[in-house]
């Protein structure tokens, strides 16, 4: 699956991003941003309710197909700027992590 | 491949900047045609080690060699020094202040991230002098 079928089939708000083609190995869920760069994987969706500039470093670093601000949580503008000169894809919903997470189970 | 030496500045209590060393870092070592896992591992360490000399150190700087064999960061600092490393080396243990834990910061894994994810890791820290962190990275 890639990004575009995830926001499609989960109706997800984009916020940054134009290129969905990225594919998607899995998810991880947290807002410890050590803990993230450390143990999700290449190609996940990282859910998490952190929207600052030092959440899109760590997509960067990690790899993350996409961040997914869960709880409709917030983009601060300094993230929105580091994310769109590092073509990371952020996406928004009103669910919460928990709910994210079993919806995405059933689609991979 | 000859070589590459990079260096890098990092500005104390910057979070706007933090991860940028380690982001041109990660980019040059794709370019150079390193093995994806082996630039996330120098990326990961090299953050974590990043974001303390933000936090803790008034920040520092950062020089990396690179070779085809290996990949060495040597990250100093003259902040206040670690009190006490075998305590800072354990999983969950943070001095962070909660200005910084409010950013996502201060899980008490910078260090023990930078040791799973590098081959060799050396402390030499002197309380009110600073502390300098070499890595090494064997491209195998």
């Amino acid at each position: 699956m890639d990004v575009k079928e995830l926001i499609e089939k989960l109706d997800l708000k984009v916020l940054c991003g134009e290129d969905f083609s990225k594919n998607i190995n899995g998810c991880y869920c947290g807002d410890l941003l050590s803990w993230v760069m450390s143990r999700a994987q290449e190609g996940d969706i990282w859910l998490t309710v952190m929207g600052n500039i030092n959440s899109i470093g760590v997509a960067v670093l990690a790899d993350v197909a996409c961040i997914v601000l869960t709880e409709n949580a917030a983009l601060d503008a300094d993230a929105l700027n580091r994310a769109k000169q590092n073509d990371v894809i952020i996406l928004q919903t009103e669910k919460n992590s928990y709910q994210m997470a079993a919806a995405i189970s059933q689609l991979i | 491949m000859e070589e590459v030496k990079l260096h890098y500045d990092v500005n104390a209590y910057d979070f706007t900047c933090a991860g940028e060393a380690s982001g041109k870092l990660k980019r040059s070592l794709k370019d150079l045609g390193f093995d994806a896992s082996l630039v996330r591992r120098v990326a990961i360490a090299v953050y974590e080690a990043e974001i303390n000399m933000v936090i803790h150190a008034e920040g520092g700087v950062i020089d990396s060699t690179i070779t085809p064999e290996c990949i060495t960061v040597v990250l100093a600092d003259k902040g206040p020094g670690i009190p006490d490393v075998e305590l800072a080396m354990q999983e969950g243990y943070s001095t962070a202040p909660e200005n910084v834990r409010s950013l996502g910061f201060g899980a008490g894994m910078g260090l023990p991230n930078i040791k799973k994810y590098t081959d060799e890791m050396t402390i030499d820290t002197e309380i009110g002098v600073g502390t300098t962190i070499t890595l090494k990275i064997y491209n195998r």
